[in-house]
């Protein structure tokens, strides 16, 4: 695990792989790790989520915005397989995996986080990482009892989690059990198990709900940092400022489709997007609305 | 009052047979409902599906008795298939619906007139299917001491009960401190975050309800072959519910609360039952309270008291830790 890097070559690389790229809805990226094409699903009558085709590019931090009740979380589900689709079918790394169960999913390679924290409580924090560790010999029945055929593994799993507990200043609270965490902490821990799985595309659903604003900035910092290891990082989030401020792509997303997508100076200033969020007459009197 | 009588009653019954058989069903449970979080409210079907196979194959198909008991093995772990496949996807409470009903169904199929030629209807089967295991019997003079007194049968019985019983204790205590033990309580906590991290939460779930279920069927072995009968009314769901008590009793995800639960259990049904009718027999209790023949239900009632206090003073169990137990709040 590299040490906490505040350089910025990864952010520069993504930059200027993205620069250049017209802004608008479904436009193809030169290094996609997700492509998405014609993803419908539909609870009853209500289309929640209607997506054309989208390209996620690797090595970036890309947001996905719009609000409430956009179809952002089912989206998400949607990708990690979660939830079923009713149309459409999307790659991860060029591969297929609409129709694949979560768990494969994630073994694949790309996890994901939850907007209420799936912290496991009455487990240690140190038993909430070592469950994420990947490929454990110890987690098949036929071995489990042998203890001599995974202690070696698990001894290095350990390791590896008390590295990124020390890294998200958890190492403190090793052996206290996850409910005993603060909302921040739990949300400092999901993302700390995340990377247990060694992904290559963290998901995150609103990292920053519920979390105070001093706890924040180094929830920003940590962000940034899977991009700066090399990871691709998506995320849903309300937090405009967190959006600007770390995002090197916007998507934005209103009544279950994409309305606009490109960097997030540009997005914010979106026609579209500004009247997804207030409403397209939101600068019109009401006289001309009756007309 | 004969005191040495009561106390060797008593003492007696904390490590009978009885104590064996409930431990056993609720070290089942535990490796379900404490570790797991499945809410298995069909233990007794696993139970009655042991008994019955050692009981049925060895009278009616003249197996030997340790074919008889593979077989109730393999018997079980088709039952925990069955029970798996269609409910383990669907929310917990659709489990507890889906295995109260299957042991009711199991128990009227042993009581079908349909059925009475190899499973014997509502009287069962008697007969001397435990031979082969009765006539390796070592004590055959059985025990007679001033705490403990078991004839010869039942001595047998009870140390090779309990000997299955610190064996299969001690393979849980391996299993549940593994890597495979760790999915099952994350399971236990939040399914979909297990998910997540890339475990097929099906596949340890089916696991789980099997390993119970087997050891749910050796606690039906060795009610079978204690009594040297079988009859399907014992395999009602108040069996399931008595090994629930004596888990909770002890603490549910301890390894060693089985038996705890099943000692106290057993210890204080016959201890208030002996204690009862020596008092009303010596006079003490005055016959217009509490009859002889009343004395069988009024422990239990005492012994449900006794429980409702646990559960208020003490409602982690006896093994259990108040401050995870209070974790549960999901604050």
């Amino acid at each position: 695990m590299p040490a906490l890097s505040h350089n910025n070559a990864r952010r520069d690389i993504a930059l200027a792989a993205l620069a250049g790229i017209t802004p608008t809805p479904g436009v193809s990226k030169p290094d996609p790790i997700i492509v998405v094409d014609n993803v419908v699903r539909k609870f009853g009558g209500l289309t929640a989520v209607n997506v054309g085709h989208l390209e996620i590019q690797r090595g970036a931090i890309t947001a996905l915005i719009g609000p409430n009740g956009a179809g952002k979380t089912t989206f998400f589900n949607l990708l990690t397989g979660f939830d079923q689709v009713d149309e459409g079918s999307w790659t991860f790394n060029g591969i297929k995996i609409s129709g694949t169960p979560p768990h494969k999913v994630a073994r694949m390679g790309m996890v994901r986080t939850f907007q209420l924290t799936k912290a496991l409580y009455r487990l240690t924090v140190i038993d909430n990482m070592l469950l994420a560790a990947t490929k454990q010999k110890g987690e098949s029945i036929l071995r489990a009892a042998l203890p001599f055929l995974w202690n070696a593994q698990e001894k290095a799993a350990t390791a590896r989690s008390e590295e990124l507990l020390t890294r998200f200043k958890l190492i403190d609270k090793r052996d206290d059990f996850a409910a005993a965490l603060s909302g921040g902490q739990r949300k400092l821990l999901e993302m700390a198990r995340a990377l247990m799985v060694e992904p290559e595309l963290v998901m995150l659903d609103e990292p920053m709900a519920g979390v105070n604003p001093a706890l924040k900035q180094s929830l920003l910092g940590h962000i940034k940092d899977l991009r700066e290891d090399g990871m691709t990082v998506l995320f849903v989030e309300h937090d405009m400022d967190m959006v600007r401020d770390i995002s090197d792509w916007v998507i934005v997303m209103a009544q279950g489709e994409i309305v606009a997508e490109g960097p997030p100076n540009i997005v914010m200033r979106d026609k579209a997007v500004i009247d997804a969020y207030l409403g397209a007459h939101h600068d019109s009197t009401l006289e001309q609305d009756r007309g | 009052m004969d005191f040495i009588f009561i106390a060797q009653q008593s003492f007696s019954a904390a490590l009978g047979v009885n104590t064996i058989i409930f431990a056993l069903a609720a070290i089942g449970l535990n490796m379900h409902f404490g570790y797991t979080g499945l809410l298995n409210f069909g233990q007794a079907g696993f139970l009655a599906v042991g008994a019955y196979s050692v009981a049925t194959l060895v009278v009616s198909f003249n197996f030997p008795l340790w074919l008889a008991l593979l077989v109730g093995i393999l018997n079980s772990i088709i039952l925990a298939l069955l029970l798996g496949l269609p409910t383990l996807r669907l929310r917990a409470d659709y489990l507890a619906i889906v295995t109260i009903a299957a042991s009711e169904i199991i128990r009227q199929i042993a009581r079908s007139a349909t059925f009475n030629k190899y499973l014997g209807g509502s009287d069962g089967i008697t007969g001397k299917f435990g031979k082969d295991f009765f006539d390796r019997n070592p004590f055959k003079n059985g025990l007679d001491t001033p705490f403990l007194r078991y004839n010869g049968n039942d001595l047998w019985v009870v140390v090779t009960g309990w000997a299955l019983v610190i064996v299969v204790l001690f393979v849980m205590w391996l299993l549940v401190r593994s890597p495979w033990g760790r999915v099952l309580k994350s399971i236990r906590e939040d399914e979909e975050a297990v998910r997540s991290l890339g475990k097929n939460v099906y596949l340890y779930k089916m696991q789980s309800l099997i390993i119970g279920g087997i050891v749910g069927s050796f606690a039906g072995f060795v009610y079978a072959l204690s009594r040297q009968s079988v009859q399907p009314d014992n395999y009602g769901t108040a069996l399931t519910f008595f090994a629930y008590t004596v888990l909770i009793l002890g603490g549910a995800a301890r390894v060693f609360a089985p038996i705890a639960g099943s000692i106290i259990f057993w210890f204080l049904l016959v201890f208030i039952e002996q204690m009862l009718r020596q008092a009303v027999s010596a006079g003490y209790i005055p016959e217009w309270l509490i009859g002889v023949n009343q004395v069988g239900q009024i422990r239990f009632m005492l012994v449900g008291l006794g429980l409702m206090m646990l559960m208020i003073f003490r409602p982690q169990g006896i093994f259990g830790d108040r401050k995870e137990l209070a974790l549960d709040a999901r604050a």
